[in-house]
């Protein structure tokens, strides 16, 4: 009787294991399907894709692939995505670092409405902000200031935005130091910028390691900035790049697929990388409270 | 842990010494606030009141704005059928996110649990949408939603099963569903990744003492994971509505806002009006009025919850 019992419920319980994998696992294809007819795409003739659009590329053609990694072109893209991804990462985790220190350690006048200042910029996030932002920078430009058609624009407005959301995280992190570490270091003399640099910096690495994480695939995937920001080609990011790319061989499917192929490429290469910082990053906020 | 509010850093500093020599000290201070304050007022706080005083005229930015018309932008935004359609488009993507979006995130969640084999592993999978660029994430999907079954695999699935092909993004009925369909895709696991965590973070004890009061799996969802997760929630609610006002790349790069405006958001009006058109005093005005959406409700949801859990808009 009791063996009965417990069978079924051990069935029971197989079947609910079962149940749960079956949507799980549909729900993946459902992920994968697009992912994967566009790489299948890119191996692909453009005769071929209309021929046979959704079947294995066999043999695989790697023409479209090698024709646009032998261009100039895709090259100087990635270029300047890098250049802009690289230095917006830097700036904004260092400036907001510093931020963070001064409103989480240092006592000073002002400091809540510093604070508050900063919480706006949550509310006015860079799509909807976009053409005010065009406005002053047309203006700065007319002052001299080269920030029209320049990937310094292109960086200084990223960081600009990126600013809020970062300190609210680093501050965070910055007050959960140990007061301790303060009182001791100073006592021997640490100097604020020693203390920062030598002694918080490390201490709060993970954090500043999930901070930049998160930067570099906003900056990395942003459209609308270097869209408004950037006018001649040889200065276009890898995004703006590609949806021009699209525009231009709307025609050509395989090679479309080979193009937004390649330059998915790095953004999943860097997922697999720092997933963990991502992940961490994300969730820092929102869950803990 | 995001949520700080400044009286609680206050606390934390008053315990810090302050014997420090003051001169040296303000110096420090203002280095270190100096070039955040002057990027963050120059392209955050400065353009906010450049575009307030530009929306009260006519100007397409050549040459100096004359022709003050008061709040005529606003009236004529208000009155134009194309802004009342993004704004009902925006609407309808909000509805839309908060009852099938989150949902479907939520019920992924709870199949994942917390102890799952393979649990990572379907997390990874399902958040990797997040971080392939919108841009890439539209040119993808605009290749499967291509009308034509010999180019398009949902048509040619469609075909397959006997039914008509649909215009995806043609049909003015449509589009905007199938937008809809991509922006899940892409922002499910986001959600998911959120209520994930927020599930591992219910005590254990919990969910045990209540199945071993008896309960079963649907009272367990509805009366322990569901109250605990009202946190998460409330985050992924105010995360989803936020994104949705702002919604552009995507449905720019996709549809352009078309057919026939049928897929306008606001972000894509004071683009196309704005930008596009050079009409910069209207753009300007469509700009506050969105920022004003975003005030207003960032504010209604502090009202309303106490607490803000979550305020970047990521």
């Amino acid at each position: 009787m009791k063996r009965t019992v417990i069978s079924s419920y051990s069935t029971r319980k197989a079947l609910i294991r079962f149940f749960q994998y079956l949507v799980l696992i549909i729900a993946t294809i459902l992920i994968f399907v697009p992912i994967v007819i566009l790489l299948f795409g890119s191996l692909k003739t453009t005769g071929q894709m209309y021929s046979e659009p959704y079947t294995i590329p066999n043999p695989p053609h790697w023409d479209n692939i090698i024709s646009i990694i032998t261009s100039p072109t895709f090259w100087n893209l990635m270029k300047n995505s890098i250049f802009v991804t690289i230095i917006t990462t830097t700036g904004a985790v260092m400036i907001s670092a510093m931020v963070s220190f001064v409103l989480a350690r240092l006592r000073f006048r002002g400091k809540n409405f510093v604070f508050n200042l900063f919480t706006i910029g949550m509310m006015f996030p860079i799509n909807v902000a976009i053409l005010p932002v065009y406005l002053v920078l047309i203006q700065l430009d007319k002052l001299g200031f080269n920030l029209v058609d320049s990937l310094t624009g292109v960086i200084m407005v990223q960081i600009a935005f990126q600013l809020s959301g970062n300190i609210m995280i680093l501050s965070s992190f910055f007050t959960s130091v140990p007061t301790e570490i303060q009182d001791s270091a100073y006592i021997d003399g640490c100097s604020n910028f020693d203390f920062f640099w030598r002694i918080m910096l490390p201490l709060v690495k993970p954090a500043l390691a999930a901070v930049a994480s998160l930067i570099i695939i906003a900056s990395w995937n942003d459209l609308l900035v270097p869209l408004i920001v950037l006018n001649s080609n040889e200065l276009w990011t890898l995004p703006l790049g590609t949806m021009q790319f699209q525009g231009q061989w709307s025609q050509d499917l395989a090679l479309i697929s080979a193009f937004v192929t390649l330059s998915a490429i790095p953004t999943v290469i860097f997922y697999f990388f720092a997933e963990k910082q991502i992940v961490s990053g994300i969730t820092a906020g929102s869950v803990k409270g | 842990m995001r949520h700080l509010n400044a009286s609680k850093l206050n606390l934390q500093s008053d315990k810090s010494p302050t014997l420090r020599p003051r001169k040296k000290e303000t110096l420090f201070i203002i280095l270190f606030l100096l070039p955040a304050l002057v990027l963050f007022l120059l392209f955050v706080i400065y353009p906010i009141f450049r575009s307030i005083f530009f929306s009260t005229f006519d100007w397409n930015g050549l040459g100096p704005a004359t022709n003050n018309i008061g709040l005529g932008n606003y009236k004529k935004i208000f009155t134009d059928q194309v802004f009342l359609k993004s704004m009902l488009n925006v609407f309808i993507i909000i509805i839309l996110s908060l009852g099938l979006q989150l949902p479907l995130a939520l019920i992924l969640s709870v199949l994942v649990g917390r102890d799952l084999p393979g649990r990572n592993l379907f997390r990874t999978m399902f958040f990797l949408p997040y971080v392939i660029s919108e841009v890439n994430t539209a040119i993808m999907w605009t290749l499967l939603f291509n009308a034509n079954p010999d180019r398009g695999l949902l048509n040619a699935v469609i075909v397959l099963l006997g039914f008509n092909p649909i215009g995806w993004l043609a049909d003015s009925k449509i589009v905007l569903m199938s937008v809809f369909f991509v922006l899940t895709w892409k922002y499910f696991g986001f959600h998911m990744l959120l209520f994930l965590t927020g599930i591992q973070n219910i005590p254990l004890e919990l969910e045990e003492a209540a199945r071993i009061d008896g309960a079963n799996g649907f009272q367990n969802f509805f009366f322990i994971i569901l109250p605990l997760l009202s946190r998460t929630i409330r985050t992924s609610v105010y995360m989803s509505v936020l994104g949705s006002i702002q919604q552009f790349t995507i449905i720019w790069v996709m549809t352009g806002g078309g057919p026939v405006n049928a897929s306008e958001t606001m972000a894509t009006y004071m683009y196309r009006y704005g930008i596009v058109r050079h009409q910069l005093g209207y753009g300007s005005a469509v700009a506050i009025i969105m920022f004003l959406f975003c005030l207003i409700f960032s504010l209604l949801y502090q009202r309303l919850t106490r607490k803000p859990d979550y305020l970047t808009g990521l």
